[in-house]
C-alpha cells in the first residue's frame, strides 16, 4: 500500500465521494439524528466504530469462507447476517461493560443495521479490492481505511448538517417547507459546496 | 365489507401513506437512482418484486417464528429475495444491473421493505399483505419516476433518453446529487402546501 493509494482513498472518501452528501447512503439518519451536535456526534462515532469493524469482518467473511467455496453469490444475504450479528454484539457487549457508554450510545446501535452507509461500504469494498474472485495485493488494509474514512466522512456531514439545523430552528422558514423539506435543500447547498472538490486530483 | 378493507390496504400506499413522499422512508435509492426515468422504473420494479414477495413469505410464517428472533429472520427473507432480484437482473439485464450498481444490493436495508415487514405483514393474513406490498411498492415506483421524470427533463432535455427539447442548454446540476436533494426537498413542500390549501 504505497501513500498515494491512502491519500486518495481518504481524501476520497471524507470530501470527493462523501458518502452522505454524493452517494446518498445514510441519508435516514442523516436526516433523522441531525437535530443537535451532541445526539450527531455520538451517532456518528458509533457509526465509524460500527463501519470499521464489519469492513473487517465482512472481508475476513468474503475472503476466506465465501470465495473458497464458490458461494460469492451470497454475499449479501452473509453480509447483513454479519452486520446485523455484529451490532447485537456490541450492544451487549456495551450493556455489560459500560452503562454509561450504553446511555449514550444505545439507542442509535440498532439503528445502524438498517444504516445502508454500513451495508453500502462493505459491498464497496468488496467491489473496489477483489478482481474476479481474487484480493489484490494489500486489499484488506485498504478496505480497512476505505471503511473508517466512509465513517469519518458520515460523521463530518452529520456534524456540518446538526449545527445547520440548530441554527435553522431559529429562523423563519415558510410553513410548507419547514422539517424535513428544508433539511433537504439544506443539505443540497451543502452538497454543491462538497462538489467543489471534485477538482483533486493525485 | 372484506373487499372494500382489500382496496384500502392496495390504495393507501399510492397516495395518502406514499413511502417516500408521505413517511419519507427509503430515501437513498430514491435519489441515487432518479437520475433517469429508465433507472427509477427499473428499481421501482425490483424493490417492488421484493416488497411483494416478502410480504408474502412473512405473513406466511409469522405465526412460526417466535417473536424475539422476528428481525433476524425477516432480515434473511429480505436478504434472500434481493439475491434473486440481483442474479435476475445481471442476468436478463445487465447494463441496467451495471447502472443501479451498489445500490440493487442495498435494497435490503431499504427502510420500506423492513418497515412493511415489521409494521404490516408480521400482523396481517397473506392476501391483504399482498396488496399492501403491491400498493407500497407502485407508490415507491410513482414517487421515484416522479422524482426522474423532473431531473431527467431538467438535466439532460430527454426523457427514457429521447430529446424533448433543446431550446436551451440542460441545468446539469439537475442530475448531479445536488439537484436531487433539491428536488425532493422541493417537491415535499410543495405536497405540504396542497395539503395545508386542502384542510382550509
Amino acid at each position: 500500500m504505497d501513500l498515494a493509494t491512502g491519500l486518495s482513498i481518504i481524501i476520497g472518501m471524507v470530501f470527493i465521494n462523501n458518502f452522505v452528501l454524493s452517494k446518498f447512503l445514510g441519508l435516514c439518519p442523516f436526516l433523522g439524528v441531525s437535530r443537535q451536535i451532541r445526539l450527531a456526534l455520538g451517532m456518528g462515532l458509533a457509526v465509524i466504530f460500527v463501519m470499521t469493524l464489519s469492513g473487517l469482518l465482512t472481508w475476513l467473511a468474503y475472503r476466506f469462507v465465501l470465495v473458497p467455496l464458490n458461494l460469492v453469490y451470497l454475499r449479501t444475504i452473509v453480509f447483513i447476517l454479519v452486520i446485523a450479528t455484529f451490532v447485537q454484539l456490541v450492544e451487549m457487549i456495551i450493556l455489560k461493560k459500560s452503562p454509561t457508554l450504553y446511555r449514550a450510545l444505545g439507542i442509535y446501535l440498532p439503528l445502524i443495521t438498517t444504516n445502508c452507509a454500513v451495508l453500502g461500504v462493505t459491498v464497496l469494498n468488496i467491489n473496489t479490492f477483489f478482481a474476479n474472485g481474487k484480493s489484490l495485493p494489500g486489499s484488506l488494509g485498504l478496505s480497512l481505511l476505505q471503511s473508517f474514512f466512509a465513517g469519518i466522512g458520515f460523521t463530518l456531514a452529520l456534524l456540518l448538517m446538526s449545527g445547520i439545523r440548530e441554527r435553522l430552528d431559529l429562523t423563519d422558514v415558510p410553513k410548507a417547507l419547514s422539517g424535513i423539506p428544508i433539511a433537504f435543500i439544506v443539505a443540497s447547498l451543502m452538497s454543491l459546496a462538497f462538489m467543489g472538490f471534485n477538482g483533486f486530483r493525485f | 365489507m372484506a373487499m372494500k378493507r382489500l382496496i384500502k390496504e392496495f390504495s393507501k400506499g399510492i397516495f395518502r401513506e406514499n413511502p417516500i413522499f408521505v413517511i419519507v422512508l427509503g430515501l437513498c435509492p430514491a435519489l441515487a437512482v432518479s437520475v433517469s426515468l429508465e433507472n427509477a422504473l427499473g428499481m421501482g420494479l425490483a424493490a417492488s418484486f421484493v416488497l411483494v414477495f416478502s410480504n408474502c413469505l412473512i405473513s406466511g410464517i409469522r405465526n412460526i417464528v417466535p417473536s424475539r428472533i422476528r428481525i433476524p429472520c425477516f432480515i434473511v427473507v429480505i436478504a434472500s429475495f434481493v439475491t434473486i432480484v440481483e442474479l435476475l437482473m445481471a442476468a436478463f439485464s445487465p447494463q441496467l444491473a451495471k447502472q443501479l450498481g451498489i445500490f440493487v444490493p442495498l435494497i435490503v436495508v431499504n427502510c420500506i421493505i423492513m418497515g412493511r415487514a415489521e409494521g404490516f405483514a408480521s400482523k396481517n393474513s397473506i392476501l391483504p399483505s399482498l396488496l399492501d406490498g403491491l400498493g407500497m411498492g407502485l407508490g415507491f415506483t410513482i414517487a421515484l419516476s416522479f422524482i426522474a421524470i423532473i431531473r431527467e427533463l431538467l438535466g439532460s432535455g430527454k426523457i427514457l433518453g429521447f430529446m424533448i427539447f433543446k431550446a436551451y442548454p440542460p441545468a446539469t446540476i439537475m442530475i448531479l446529487p445536488p439537484g436531487a436533494l433539491l428536488t425532493l426537498g422541493m417537491l415535499i413542500g410543495l405536497i405540504n402546501l396542497i395539503k395545508e390549501r386542502n384542510k382550509r
